[in-house]
């Protein structure tokens, strides 16, 4: 059952948008402008945190008319990302269309040959670093890392981390957590975050580690236990939660949330959408939300931004060949 | 009580001239847009999104809901009218609803489907009233293994079915499952069965697609061969004396309305479920415990009445898993979880402590997009019956436009297009032949369900099979399940024995 927004919809969706926005200005006026929807293309299913996010810019964008035309959100989260990766290859120069990432970005094409270069899209904005910590259910009565690795050793293949799909970022952690800690799980993956947050609750699976918007709800109504966060710096957020490196381990890992374009976008579009994300950046709700859900805002764009993907891709292509090589 | 006191304040909000006013929008824009075959609730939902900000969080979130009600009715209508699935959760509707078009009792299915609408959807809003803290544990405990079973379970009910062919059931089952894997491996991220390096591949197949080319196109081709020269023009008015005939007749069948519920709401609540699975599995249901199951599939009301309540319940029941522990059982309320998150609430365990005024006035809601939506859907049935009043070579070409609409909106891939052409063609040969085409789509719905969940089951267990039997909740299902596969027997054999016995009856 793969929805996808139709044209039909893009135009329904664009009139009612026009209602909403003809009244407000927008503060971009100046230069280009898009002439038609934006497509936002999401590389992941409905639902999922990659999606949430992207339909939140979406929001604000059409909330604070940081757009003249509207946003369209348009899932395609086939194969880790590999269908948006093609989609966006196939949009060459074209100036409406963004895409919103994650960290599949760099490992969708290294692990499976689709014939993209992702050095080859345009960089727009990177808009924050979504944290990683390690969870338990608040029955499992572990309540440290410590314990944790005990009881992991304790039951061996037994005991059971559930993630994202294989290759993809849960899976990543998980595999710097085993051989950190000399550790063997049974990795299972899951279709998205949410699933992963709910198989935990539910006692189906040992541990996971969750980005904080996942399991925000069941942490506050105490089914959840947060042991380790894998930032750089405690979260504001979980202040009595610790990171690994203040415990000795060296696992810093983090999920960057941007926007990049298809190659050869006109340099105008470019900077409109810059322009577009910045002051997206700014806004309240980003703030409160960046806040309340333990993202790191790490806004950054152009030159650095691209250095930044390939500085990351580098490390990926590492952490990948490691986990290969290991099983 | 507690509940009902909660309850009462949340009528107060829905029943405001605002609210009230919203829900009847919604309810009449969510019909047409169920009625569109390719436009379902979800984009339904989607375009009147970002209308949203415009009223309060909870008049959205009851505009949202009484749209997604609204196309629940509205699929139907082209279900049964065109036998063109209206939205993927009515195309068990079409097994029987089309049929009884046919024979001229479209205004009959009409109502039959928008009454057992009515009975599902206000069943369901009750069992969610009452139940829905316990009821958030119960989704809770379904994992990968439960998940399994369920869906085994789903397909045994079709096996097991009376009237057809128990070996051509099994192959059809067989040839949809092939079908699902086609695409990217959920779990792996690698290719399967794209042909080459077909992209259209890439995302699988999309059971609309498959459902748009065996049914629409193929009914059409089989139609043309059936009418020959002299098209025929199928009798379909509606009075009121029929109108209280087909509800006296829905009266005789609430067995059937009652378990649909039940099973919708339920099958709903699972997260990653949803209203399809519901509506084909309470269509297998009912064939399998009906006294005459091979009236099924040739206009039996009660394969309209099973697949409707079904699916609306599973409406009311998806959004359970939404509302408690903040996941979606289907696509649109993964849009209306989006929703949420944009009007800065949280969904969760603590939804129903922290913001009661929402949750509360969403549920009193339902209640009430139930009353419009049955009320306007039988309002509006002359209008939709006279619409069949077309002679077949008008309405042939408009269906044939239709089925190709339908299908490309979705994708907007002219892949989609050709797969229907070739589906079609392909169903109405094997319509031709007597296979039974149900269980292929039905194969095609739950196959990747099924996949994903017997693999994440065997990587945690290790390998061990005989998980699916020491869970007390799925090994139960397993059992229902086995049970389901003989019961055919066992019936074939008490007939055997009873004429036996008395052959003078």
């Amino acid at each position: 059952m793969a929805y996808t927004f139709t044209r039909r919809v893009a135009m329904g969706l664009a009139a009612s948008a026009a209602l909403v926005a003809t009244t407000a200005t927008t503060a971009l006026a100046e230069g280009w402008k898009p002439q038609k929807p934006v497509e936002m293309v999401i590389m992941a299913g409905q639902g999922g945190g990659a999606d949430r996010l992207a339909r939140l810019f979406q929001s604000i964008i059409q909330k604070e008319s940081l757009s003249n035309m509207p946003i369209l959100p348009v899932n395609k989260g086939g194969g880790s990302g590999a269908e948006a990766l093609r989609y966006l290859k196939d949009k060459e120069g074209d100036a409406h269309t963004i895409m919103a990432t994650l960290n599949s970005y760099y490992t969708t094409p290294l692990r499976t040959d689709i014939g993209v270069n992702i050095e080859e899209f345009t960089p727009i904005a990177r808009m924050a670093e979504d944290t990683f910590i390690l969870w338990v259910n608040a029955d499992a009565g572990i309540s440290n890392l410590d314990e944790y690795v005990a009881a992991v050793k304790a039951s061996g293949k037994d005991w059971k981390m559930g993630g994202t799909g294989t290759g993809q970022e849960d899976s990543l952690v998980t595999a710097m957590l085993e051989k950190e800690f000399g550790l063997e799980m049974t990795y299972v993956p899951f279709k998205g975050g949410g699933d992963v947050a709910k198989n935990l609750i539910g006692n189906h699976i040992n541990s996971t580690v969750n980005n904080p918007s996942e399991q925000m709800g069941f942490y506050k109504a105490g089914k959840s236990i947060p042991l380790v966060a894998f930032t750089p710096e405690r979260l504001a957020a979980f202040p009595d939660v610790p990171t690994a490196r203040e415990l000795g381990h060296d696992i810093v890992y983090a999920m960057q949330r941007s926007f990049v374009a298809p190659k050869d976008m006109p340099a105008e579009a470019v900077a409109y959408y810059t322009a577009m994300f910045k002051k997206l950046s700014e806004t309240e709700e980003w703030q409160t939300y960046t806040s309340e859900k333990a993202l790191m805002p790490a806004y950054l764009t152009g030159d650095d931004l691209q250095a930044y993907f390939m500085t990351e891709r580098d490390k990926h292509q590492a952490i990948l060949s490691a986990m290969e090589g290991n099983s | 009580m507690d509940v009902l006191a909660l309850l009462a304040e949340g009528f107060a909000t829905s029943l405001s001239p605002l609210n009230l006013m919203v829900v009847i929008l919604g309810v009449t824009a969510g019909l047409f847009i169920g009625a569109m075959p390719g436009l379902g609730s979800v984009n339904g939902v989607a375009i009147v999104l970002p209308l949203t900000f415009i009223v309060p969080p909870s008049s959205a979130i009851i505009l949202l809901a009484a749209i997604y009600y609204g196309a629940m009715y509205g699929g139907a209508v082209s279900s049964i009218l065109l036998g063109i699935p209206g939205a993927s959760t009515a195309v068990a509707t079409t097994f029987d609803g089309r049929p009884m078009a046919q024979q001229g009792k479209a205004g009959l299915a009409l109502i039959a489907a928008a009454v057992a609408s009515f009975v599902g959807g206000t069943i369901s809003v009750i069992l969610f009233t009452l139940f829905a803290a316990p009821l958030a544990d119960v989704a809770l405990a379904f994992g990968p293994a439960e998940e399994f079973a369920l869906v085994l379970m789903a397909f045994t009910t079709f096996v097991g079915l009376g009237g057809d062919d128990k070996l051509k059931t099994i192959i059809m089952i067989c040839l949809g499952l092939v079908l699902s894997t086609v695409g990217l491996d959920l779990i792996s991220g690698q290719p399967r069965l794209i042909f080459g390096d077909m992209p259209g591949f890439y995302s699988g197949i999309s059971f609309l697609v498959l459902a748009i080319g065996v049914y629409g196109v193929g009914e059409v081709l089989y139609t043309i061969e059936t009418s020959k020269s002299s098209p025929q023009v199928t009798p379909a008015k509606i009075t009121f004396g029929e109108l209280a005939l087909g509800i006296k007749a829905m009266g005789r069948i609430w067995k059937t309305m009652s378990f649909g519920s039940f099973m919708g709401f339920f099958v709903g609540m699972l997260p990653a479920a949803g209203a399809t699975p519901a509506s084909l599995m309470a269509y297998g249901v009912a064939k399998q415990t009906s006294k005459h199951p091979e009236t099924f599939g040739k206009g039996n009301i009660e394969g309209v009445a099973a697949p409707e309540t079904a699916n609306n319940a599973a409406s009311t029941g998806s959004l359970l898993p939404m509302l408690t522990l903040g996941i979606p059982g289907s696509p649109t309320t993964a849009l209306l979880l989006g929703g949420m998150v944009m009007w800065g609430l949280v969904p969760g365990p603590m939804l129903f402590i922290e913001q009661p005024d929402f949750v509360w006035g969403l549920i009193s809601s339902l209640y009430t997009a139930n009353f419009a939506a049955v009320l306007i859907n039988i309002a509006l049935i002359p209008l939709f019956v006279w619409a069949l009043r077309m002679p077949f070579t008008v309405l042939c070409s408009i269906v044939l436009v239709l089925c190709i609409v339908g299908g490309f909106a979705p994708s907007q891939k002219m892949h989609d297009v050709w797969l229907i052409a070739g589906f079609g063609v392909a169903g109405y040969l094997l319509r031709k032949a007597d296979y039974p085409l149900a269980p292929l789509v039905l194969a095609l719905v739950l196959g990747p369900l099924m996949e994903k969940s017997f693999r994440q089951t065997l990587i945690a267990e290790q390998g061990n099979v005989f998980a699916f039997v020491e869970r007390p909740l799925s090994g139960t299902f397993i059992a229902i399940a086995a049970l389901f596969f003989v019961l055919p027997f066992i019936k074939y054999l008490r007939k055997g024995t009873r004429s036996g016995i008395a052959p003078a009856e």
